[in-house]
């Protein structure tokens, strides 16, 4: 059985094609990265996979459910989780507050108004636990728009982790990062547990091939090439684009 | 959180003793700064928590106030069927409302709660024949229960409202504190990862909006008992708006500042209206002034001072 | 016969007038993300000094410049000086002209008095043109043709001429419009002034035949509201639309239902809303 598997998948912004015919399965476990221009979609995809749009043709099976009309909650609720390329956390509140929210998401508590919060130490305690294992304890009481920017993306690895997701889609998770947090957060990011399959959107090439098994390679909304890293990096499609397209 | 427990202590103490020092005259002023108290509340747990500018919380208070009045009027002055219904009515309304509300946001949520606030100040100007138009509901009687003292008389009806005052402070804190409380902090921070993270955004703020209705609906039944008399202008977009003002004056996403800025305008309105018919000139001031220089409210300022004598 | 004809020349010109505050309303919200609810004083303002300089001057046309004038100067005020620091933020945008709405309401009432006024229509129109059995008042027709003429022309604007490209760049985007180098300052400003001017051109308008009255802010304001949620925020369509649904639903209403006045006009509003909550020609 597949994680995840697109079929056929079509999208379109007011005439403007953004996702043509877009098919791609990811086996449990697996790490697919899926990289390409900007405008190549990616984006895109993971907003219609996660819910946030309804495609105008295709559908989405999540662990062969279709979940092409399930609401983002819902999908959430059944182990697929992301994170954001323009950060959506909560700027106003605590990072252990952030953390407790995402916990709490996921627990049959979420939606108890006649207890306090506090009442449920196991809330407390799985939050504090993720923030020790990543390391970010010491930054549990700061309000998060004070973090660094490195620090925010860590962050936001950890509110998508605290579900124990079966798919976590990560969408550009180093985008705007020094070399050394980019080395930081890819190094999170190997620490992921294996059971857990993984979709990423990467900008940089060598950032992504490092930490995936398999590409998948978008350009103007179709997908152009498939294959493990090495033919990936071999095919002179991917190489037209990718040197075609570049600043340099 | 130890200080406020204590500061909270400290105050419902205070408001228990209050009736031995002040005479009748203040003491009903105090009986509305907590009625008002309640519906300022009630409107921060939509506003201060879950982030929805309402413009027409008017109707819930309005809609509870006269069904409690025309079934006292009408039908019969018995507090366990009256009461009861009054709430009933605003958590049914508001429940109505939310459908198309919630279905907006920002600008468009205020303007949509705003024109639905005015539908029903519109049946209650226009149905004279049941709602008294214009002229409004008068002598609506107090409830009688099954008490030694009369409620009629102002000390025990005072204590009577506390009851409820306490009774709302309390539910709302636990509300506000509550894996549902934390949950509209987050919808109001970001409602996109709010979705992500698996909570069902919308039903949130629906539970978050049929709860604010039948707070304001409680505050609408004990102020009917308590004025003897309501009118269309319980219902509309001014007295709408002022619990806006009261709950960013005293400090959204506060809880209890938000009764305090009710306390503040009720003592302004009454304060100053002894002096000068101009009282609507110097509320449009106040909203001004607290947009421009107190935007996070009397708690706002107040936790800013202490931070910068602090360290 | 009769009674219909008169109800739709009466629903069709307060329509219009509908449509002068709630193309202003729109236009602000479309450029600003701003919600000026101070917008039935503009309404009131206009009437109340249009009325002043009428008594002054004895000229329809001298009161409808002065009253334009001060409510236009009245808008650049507002919005430089206060609304301009809250930049879309749609609850401090609320207080504050909600503030300035009373402010207004209750130095009108200290100036003007409480007692319902309506100014006195300008000469050429004091008469009516009867065709068959049934009469036109002159007037009316004045209105409905000021309205259509505004509409022309708004429309003209916003799609023929190089400030209504940029006002829909500043719609569409402001972002956008700032980093091909439109001043959205300035047009912020001068959009805001165009809205209070139609505003208080409303005043000189509907002073004869609605009236001017303490609580006519509010009336005003709440009907321009219900136009622009029909028609849709931003939508100058929309604005001219819901004018003229909302102007024959409010007159034919209050003939045929009177008990029911208002309920006519928000009860298609309420259906339209959950049809399309952002209204018939609204961004969704």
């Amino acid at each position: 059985m597949t994680a995840l598997e697109v079929h056929a998948l079509s999208h379109s912004f007011g005439g403007l094609t953004a996702l043509a015919d877009v098919s791609l399965a990811v086996a449990p476990g697996e790490r697919l990265a899926i990289i390409g221009p900007n405008g190549a979609g990616k984006t895109t995809l993971f907003n219609i996979v996660t819910g946030i749009f309804r495609p105008s043709a295709g559908r989405v099976r999540l662990f062969g459910r279709d979940v092409t009309r399930l609401p983002t909650h819902h999908r959430a609720q059944l182990g697929l989780a992301r994170t954001f390329q323009i950060s959506t956390l909560f700027p106003r509140l605590t990072v252990l507050e952030s953390v407790l929210l995402a916990v709490q998401g996921l627990d049959p508590a979420r939606f108890v108004l006649y207890r306090r919060r506090a009442a449920y130490g196991r809330l407390l305690e799985r939050a504090e636990s993720l923030l020790a294992e990543w390391g970010l304890a010491d930054r549990a009481h700061q309000v998060t728009r004070q973090l660094s920017y490195g620090e925010q993306r860590q962050v936001e690895l950890i509110l998508a982790l605290a579900g124990a997701p079966k798919v976590l889609l990560l969408d550009e998770p180093t985008a705007g990062l020094s070399p050394a947090e980019t080395a930081s957060v890819a190094e999170m990011i190997r620490r992921f547990s294996r059971d857990t399959t993984i979709l990423l959107i990467e900008h940089d090439m060598d950032v992504a091939l490092d930490l995936v098994d398999r590409v998948t390679v978008l350009f103007q909304g179709r997908v152009l090439a498939e294959g493990s890293k090495d033919e990936v990096r071999r095919d002179p499609k991917v190489a037209a684009i990718y040197f075609g397209t570049d600043d340099a | 959180m130890k200080a406020l427990v204590a500061g909270g202590a400290v105050a419902l103490v205070l408001l228990v003793a209050l009736p031995a020092v002040l005479s009748s005259y203040q003491l009903s002023l105090l009986t509305k700064m907590l009625i008002f108290g309640i519906f300022a509340m009630s409107l921060d747990l939509l506003l201060g928590y879950a982030g929805l500018p309402s413009l027409g919380h008017a109707a819930y208070f309005g809609v509870a106030a006269y069904t409690v009045g025309l079934l006292a009027l009408r039908v019969a002055n018995n507090f366990w069927i009256d009461f009861p219904a009054g709430l009933l009515m605003a958590a049914g309304m508001s429940a109505l409302f939310g459908l198309f509300a919630l279905r907006t946001r920002g600008s468009y949520f205020l303007m949509i709660t705003l024109a639905l606030g005015q539908v029903l100040w519109g049946i209650a100007f226009g149905w004279r024949s049941l709602t008294g138009g214009d002229d409004g509901l008068p002598s609506v009687p107090r409830p009688r229960l099954p008490l030694p003292w009369s409620l009629t008389d102002g000390v025990p009806f005072y204590y009577f409202v506390l009851f409820f005052f306490a009774l709302a402070v309390g539910a709302l804190a636990v509300i506000a504190s509550s894996p549902f409380g934390r949950a509209l902090v987050g919808i109001r921070e970001s409602e996109r990862r709010m979705e992500v993270l698996g909570y069902d955004v919308w039903r949130y703020k629906y539970v978050a909006f049929i709860l604010a209705g039948l707070f304001a609906g409680l505050a609408g039944t004990l102020f009917v008992y308590f004025n003897g008399f309501v009118s269309p202008s319980y219902l509309n977009i001014v007295f709408s708006a002022s619990a806006l003002l009261m709950v960013i004056l005293g400090g959204a996403g506060t809880l209890l500042g938000p009764a305090l800025g009710a306390a503040v305008i009720v003592g302004l309105e009454n304060f100053i209206s002894g002096y000068m018919e101009r009282w609507v000139l110097v509320l449009g001031v106040i909203y001004v002034l607290v947009t421009l220089f107190a935007p996070s409210g009397l708690v706002g300022l107040a936790r800013q001072r202490m931070r910068s004598s602090g360290s | 016969m009769t009674f219909w004809v008169t109800q739709a020349l009466n629903g069709i010109s307060f329509g219009m007038l509908l449509f002068l505050l709630a193309a202003g309303l729109s236009l602000i919200y479309g450029l600003m993300r701003m919600l000026n609810l101070a917008h039935g004083s503009y309404y009131i303002l206009g009437g109340y000094v249009g009325l002043a300089a009428v008594r002054v001057t004895g000229s329809f046309v001298l009161a409808a410049v002065a009253a334009t004038a001060t409510v236009t100067l009245v808008g650049i005020v507002m919005e430089r000086f206060f609304l301009r620091r809250f930049p879309e933020q749609e609850l401090p945008q609320a207080l504050l002209t909600f503030g300035f709405l009373l402010i207004f309401a209750d130095l009108s009432l200290w100036l003007w008095g409480g007692t319902p006024q309506t100014l006195p229509k300008p000469e050429i129109f004091e008469r009516s043109i009867r065709i068959g059995a049934i009469v036109f008042p002159t007037y009316r027709l004045f209105v409905i043709a000021i309205g259509l003429v505004v509409g022309l022309g708004l429309w003209w604007l916003q799609e023929g001429t190089r400030l209504g490209a940029m006002i829909r760049a500043g719609v569409d985007d402001a972002e956008m419009a700032r980093a091909t180098g439109v001043n959205v300052g300035l047009l912020s400003t001068a959009v805001f002034a165009f809205g209070a001017f139609l505003a208080g051109l409303g005043g000189i308008i509907g002073g004869p035949f609605v009236g001017v009255y303490p609580g006519a802010d509010f009336e005003i304001l709440e009907m321009a509201l219900v136009v622009v949620i029909i028609g849709g925020l931003g939508s100058l369509k929309g604005a001219f639309v819901g004018g003229l649904v909302v102007g024959l639903l409010d007159n034919f209403g209050k003939a045929l239902f009177p008990e029911l006045a208002l309920f006519t006009v928000f009860a298609p509003m309420a259906v339209i809303l959950a049809l399309r909550p952002t209204g018939l020609f609204g961004a969704r």
